[in-house]
């Protein structure tokens, strides 16, 4: 059984005219403990919102899980009580969020931020329990001088120190699952190699599942053992992480890794630029998402929404034409 | 090699800052530390650092938006700091620069025309309708219909606007542009097209450009030489290539180790430990002994110059040529 398994997933948001529109929509997925998903996308494509309704976090009425299920070791979270999802935030899925700064409380000191959480999930140990567990987990994430920083407040720290603070928080509990939201985009490329390496050390040490929020590709191509490509609120390409870089079969992947400047471009030629944009809420195709800017597209496109379709056992592409694509 | 079109020396800004119980101290912000280099004609010179580095206000030193502490910024052999108003106006018009957020950039009370046409006004240039032609003109050049021009820049998406970014930079035709982290906040495929924009422009309007990043993959692909920022001073400098291939500074040699490449472990990429130091209290002697691998003892007394290598590649590490023989073993 998977640790969480997402089926249908649908999130609607309400327009300015009132009227609510599905912008993720009939997503599903799984992920096993242990292991790593990264869910990769560009601006818009819903991969926060997917993650935030995993623990009713959406901000309402604006957005909303509008069908699907989401289920967590088996038990249904989606359709459970306030009371009972208090109890998972937190202890058994933790989550983690781009901007450090924001996602801490500015007026409360390190100690205190961390200790609530220890707080909260267990009562029962008492302070001086809950004072060492904090300077634990400060040495964990690799805080140098944790003891000194028990004091600290968010601005007197460095964004990758912040980062540290809040992988400290999500860790408290040892969840099963981590949820970490773009974690490394506001920091330096050098400060990002740093956290990405602790999480993967953490992940290895705890055997915590992560869902892995980016937009870099070459970084989901890092951290994940599967991924799932989203576009305009539907998953373009599922699978192995290894399968989907190596061989991708939606034409979308494939103008991703192809728009990449990188070390294997022949440097100033122009790149494979996808053209046009993602179509905007309001006027979502009524078949492939992707039709508008696809080079592939065909009268099928434009009227029927493809399906998840098995390219191998583990691997699954949503596109009509990928049988003719890949020949 | 072709001559240089804007060549800096010494250059220093420093900005000081009121810290402390009601501000009685002070502190000076060494943003930009006794920086030399040259921009030839027609080539892409890509700075590269972390945040904090200085590269904006390098930028922006350039532009006179901010005045130069010390040092001096020489264009087509005129030093720029005596410059008289009316000669003053005409640099302005030659060096222009795009900016990383084009909504913060772009004026939303302004139609798109209105933007366009703003430097034609200032710098006097045409009258009505040939200035209307020149609108047209630009957005063509830079991918965008003509019925762009009465829409305001809300209505525009991200690349979009960064298009009416580029089409104003280049409306008084300038000869440098100076990118600022210009594709930074736009997605992979929208990044792809503008950085092609930018390629086909420089070829047709013969730019020389700045092209200023953290994005080392963007910046590789977009130069042909690459200077190297950290804590206000260029560690390194050179080829694109040879920067890419033949890194010298340990710095160089961390920053590219720790991009993340496709199919690669996290544990492939080599690791530079600590955080950047602030750029308020910048470590003595080398700026980067605190947080490099192979650090001396006198690292942290002596800041190391730029030594060449070859006429084109330079590195400001006193044990380069130790590191290129591998007689070092990371600490």
């Amino acid at each position: 059984m998977s640790l969480l398994s997402i089926q249908n997933l649908s999130v609607s948001i309400l327009g300015d005219d009132g009227i609510a529109r599905e912008l993720v929509s009939s997503i599903s997925f799984d992920i096993a403990a242990g292991e790593t998903l990264g869910l990769v996308g560009e601006s818009g494509c819903g991969k926060s919102l997917t993650a935030m309704s995993i623990l009713d976090l959406l901000p309402k009425p604006q957005a909303s899980r509008s069908n699907g299920k989401v289920l967590f070791k088996g038990e249904d979270i989606g359709s459970t009580n306030q009371t009972r999802l208090r109890q998972i935030r937190g202890k058994n899925i933790a989550v983690i969020f781009q901007d450090p700064m924001t996602a801490l409380n500015p007026v409360q000191s390190v100690a205190q931020q961390i200790g609530e959480v220890l707080r909260i999930h267990f009562p029962e140990q008492s302070r001086q329990q809950h004072g060492q567990r904090i300077l634990e987990l400060l040495r964990e994430v690799g805080i140098p001088a944790p003891e000194a920083r028990l004091s600290a407040y968010p601005h007197q720290l460095s964004g990758g120190m912040r980062q540290r603070v809040m992988i400290a928080m999500a860790l408290a509990c040892e969840p099963d699952l981590l949820i970490a939201d773009e974690p490394t985009t506001a920091l330096d490329v050098t400060i990002q190699s740093q956290i990405v390496r602790l999480l993967k050390g953490l992940q290895a040490k705890n055997g915590m599942a992560m869902l892995f929020i980016t937009h870099d590709l070459a970084l989901v191509s890092q951290v994940s053992d599967h991924i799932a490509v989203m576009y305009a609120g539907k998953i373009a390409e599922y699978g192995k992480a290894r399968d989907v870089f190596a061989t991708p079969h939606h034409p979308y992947t494939q103008s991703l890794l192809a728009a990449l400047p990188g070390i294997h471009h022949q440097a100033k030629s122009p790149l494979l630029a996808l053209e046009g944009q993602v179509p905007a809420i309001e006027n979502m195709p009524s078949g492939c998402r992707f039709a508008n800017r696809c080079r592939y597209v065909a009268e099928l496109c434009h009227n029927k929404t493809p399906l998840a379709e098995h390219i191998s056992e583990t691997n699954t592409v949503a596109c009509h034409r990928w049988k003719e694509i890949r020949s | 090699m072709s001559e240089a079109i804007l060549d800096v020396r010494g250059l220093k800004l420093q900005f000081s800052q009121r810290s402390g119980v009601f501000g009685r101290d002070r502190a000076v912000v060494r943003a930009v530390d006794d920086v030399s280099f040259e921009l030839r004609k027609g080539e892409t010179l890509g700075l590269v650092g972390e945040s904090g580095c200085g590269k904006s206000s390098l930028g922006k030193t350039l532009l006179n938006l901010h005045k130069p502490t010390a040092g001096e910024v020489i264009y087509q052999g005129k030093n720029i700091a005596g410059l008289s108003d009316k000669a003053m106006r005409e640099y302005r018009r030659s060096l222009q620069i795009i900016f990383q957020d084009p909504f913060e950039s772009l004026n939303s009370r302004h139609t798109v025309s209105a933007i366009l046409e703003e430097p034609l006004l200032i710098h006097r240039i045409g009258d009505r309708s040939s200035r209307a032609q020149r609108v047209t003109e630009l957005l063509d050049m830079v991918g965008l219909p003509s019925s762009a021009a009465n829409k305001y820049p809300h209505e525009f998406s991200g690349g979009q606007r960064q298009r009416i970014g580029i089409a104003r930079a280049i409306a008084l035709n300038p000869s440098v542009l100076i990118c600022d982290e210009a594709v930074s906040a736009l997605d992979v495929s929208v990044q792809a097209q503008i950085l092609n924009l930018l390629l086909e422009i420089q070829r047709e309007l013969h730019l020389s450009m700045l092209f200023i990043s953290h994005d080392l993959g963007v910046v590789r692909h977009m130069s042909d030489r690459i200077a190297v920022m950290y804590l206000g001073q260029i560690v390194e400098i050179g080829d694109a290539q040879a920067i890419y291939e033949q890194a010298r500074h340990p710095y160089t040699q961390g920053l590219l180790a720790a991009i993340p490449r496709l199919g690669s472990s996290p544990e492939e990429n080599s690791q530079i430990g600590g955080d950047i130091p602030s750029p308020m209290a910048p470590p003595a002697g080398c700026r980067f002994h605190t947080r490099c691998a192979y650090a001396q003892a006198e690292c942290s007394t002596q800041a190391p110059e730029l030594r060449a290598e070859s006429a084109s590649h330079f590195t400001a590490c006193h044990f380069w040529e130790e590191l290129k023989l591998r007689e070092f073993t990371p600490a």
